[in-house]
């Protein structure tokens, strides 16, 4: 059985600049930021990055690593606007692919299962169509003869997600009240590395927690990386919710400052 | 119910918006209440505690909830997205900018390409509206939301929605009054005006021409067991007055 625990310095050393990136959670909720502070810290950059976003997608916009993204939304939750995304968007810093919710969903699902498209009833009549040129539609071959949006797989190089608890072999359980898309993000990348705010043994995943917790298998992860409060500000429930004065402080802080203060090269050595 | 009731004060402008919110729900059935905003969510649920006892609500997060709080279901954001496909939802989203023919837009204002203005993004509007009812709340009714043609179509409006089977909006409130889309080519139409509102202020911070009914008629009035319940029951706190002034 492989150990494939690492730190997120590890894990972020296998990126390389120009890949498509996937990041897990959702708005402000479960975001693998041990894992993205490490990539900040890194040199990677000129990245696609495809996330229900949140403040991942602000701190990468703010550090000029994005050239492209792939997103149906990016908030605060409590914050609604995240403010360096809107100035990153307001400059035309870098290309945007923007989707609906559910498109973002079936173009996961459709890369998960190797299929090139998932049809989805969604985007046609709306703007999605006109700003995303690329997109085609595809018309039910049955009676019915529906016509949908064909919305192409969301392949993705890697991903990074952050959960729970996980073994060292690569298993991943959440233990909050929702699994966001995590496992699909696995399942639709070449590779992925998961942080956890604990490593525990195999047998005490499901010691007190249901089988159906265990969100994540192995065979679809490439790195465990435990970073205790890896997901801080962002919550992680049942361990912690967010961290609002922590996001304030984000959302209020000019990047560059924030960034000396929270992402120096010595906090790198943790993890 | 026992015992006498102190005279109620009379309703606000907010309580008024609050019952032209849970109205939006009567006769649904056994769907999902998808209130986004402040008075929309005491809308729901006053509709679930009253004319619409079969209504589902969620806590905001993954569960779905009896008023009192109790978990009755599990609907994490997967599962949501499948419920709304499958149309057994009303939802209630808020609009940036909103436009004759229901047009809603939330991702940005001005251009596209570099907006002057980057707003939350599409997020699920283009499959709310195509999939299950979609009615929108303007806490604050004013020209720069009631548009003549939105920036980015994100909710779609009834002159994008050729072929789209599942389509509707049955209606927009806004701190104003009540709208819909009953004319024959389903562009909006004022349905109701708020106590103390008058159809001159609608139409100066309406941007488009409205249809106007010969006999305007006026939002209902909230029963003193609805004020109760508002007041007393869902929301204590007053945070209706914290999106609605009076």
């Amino acid at each position: 059985m492989t150990d494939k625990t690492m730190t997120a310095e590890q894990a972020v050393s296998r990126l390389e600049s120009g890949m498509t990136l996937g990041i897990g959670g959702w708005g402000s909720r479960r975001k693998p930021m041990a894992l993205v502070g490490a990539l900040l810290r890194s040199g990677v950059t000129d990245l696609t990055v495809v996330s229900y976003g949140g403040p991942d997608v602000g701190m990468l916009a703010a550090a000029g690593r994005i050239r492209k993204l792939v997103a149906p939304f990016v908030t605060l939750d409590s914050i609604p606007l995240e403010p360096h995304y809107r100035a990153a968007r307001e400059s035309g810093a870098f290309e945007l692919m923007e989707v609906d919710e559910a498109m973002f969903m079936w173009g996961l699902h459709a890369a998960a299962n190797r299929l090139p498209f998932l049809p989805v009833r969604a985007g046609i009549g709306s703007d999605v169509m006109r700003v995303n040129p690329g997109l085609r539609t595809v018309t039910s071959p049955y009676e019915d003869g529906e016509t949908f949006v064909a919305m192409p797989a969301l392949r993705l190089d890697a991903a990074l997600v952050h959960l729970n608890r996980a073994d060292r072999l690569g298993n991943g359980q959440y233990l909050g009240p929702d699994p966001y898309f995590d496992d699909l993000f696995c399942e639709a990348a070449e590779a992925a590395y998961m942080s956890c705010e604990r490593i525990v043994d195999t047998a005490e995943l499901t010691k007190e927690a249901a089988p159906q917790t265990l969100l994540v298998q192995r065979h679809t992860v490439t790195g465990v990386v435990e970073a205790p409060n890896g997901a801080h500000f962002t919550s992680c429930a049942p361990d912690y919710g967010r961290d609002e004065d922590a996001q304030r402080e984000y959302a209020t802080t000019p990047w560059p400052e924030y960034a000396a203060r929270h992402l120096a090269p010595s906090e790198g050595a943790r993890s | 119910m026992t015992g006498t009731r102190v005279a109620l004060l009379p309703p606000t402008r907010a309580e008024y918006c609050v019952i032209a919110c849970a109205e939006a729900w009567r006769g649904n059935g056994e769907v999902l209440a998808g209130p986004m905003g402040l008075i929309p969510a005491v809308g729901a649920r006053l509709a679930r505690l009253t004319f619409a006892p079969d209504l589902l609500l969620t806590d905001g997060e993954a569960l779905l909830v009896r008023p009192d709080g109790t978990t009755e279901g599990w609907v994490p954001y997967r599962k949501h997205l499948a419920l709304v496909t499958g149309g057994r939802r009303h939802v209630m989203m808020g609009a940036s900018q909103i436009d004759r023919f229901g047009n809603q837009n939330i991702s940005c204002i001005g251009d596209w390409e570099r907006p002057k203005r980057q707003l939350l993004g599409v997020r699920g509007a283009p499959v709310n509206t195509l999939n299950n009812p979609t009615s929108y709340w303007v806490p604050r009714h004013a020209r720069r939301v009631f548009v003549e043609r939105v920036d980015m179509v994100c909710g779609v409006g009834y002159d994008h929605a050729d072929g789209a089977r599942h389509h509707r909006i049955p209606r927009v409130v806004s701190n104003l009054g009540v709208f819909d889309f009953a004319t024959p080519d389903h562009s909006m139409r004022l349905a109701s005006l708020h106590p103390g509102v008058t159809l001159q202020q609608v139409r100066e911070a309406t941007s488009f021409e409205l249809t106007v009914p010969d006999e305007v008629p006026a939002t209902r009035e909230p029963t003193p067991e609805e004020l109760h319940l508002i007041r007393e029951v869902i929301d204590p706190g007053n945070t209706r007055a914290r999106e609605v002034g009076s």
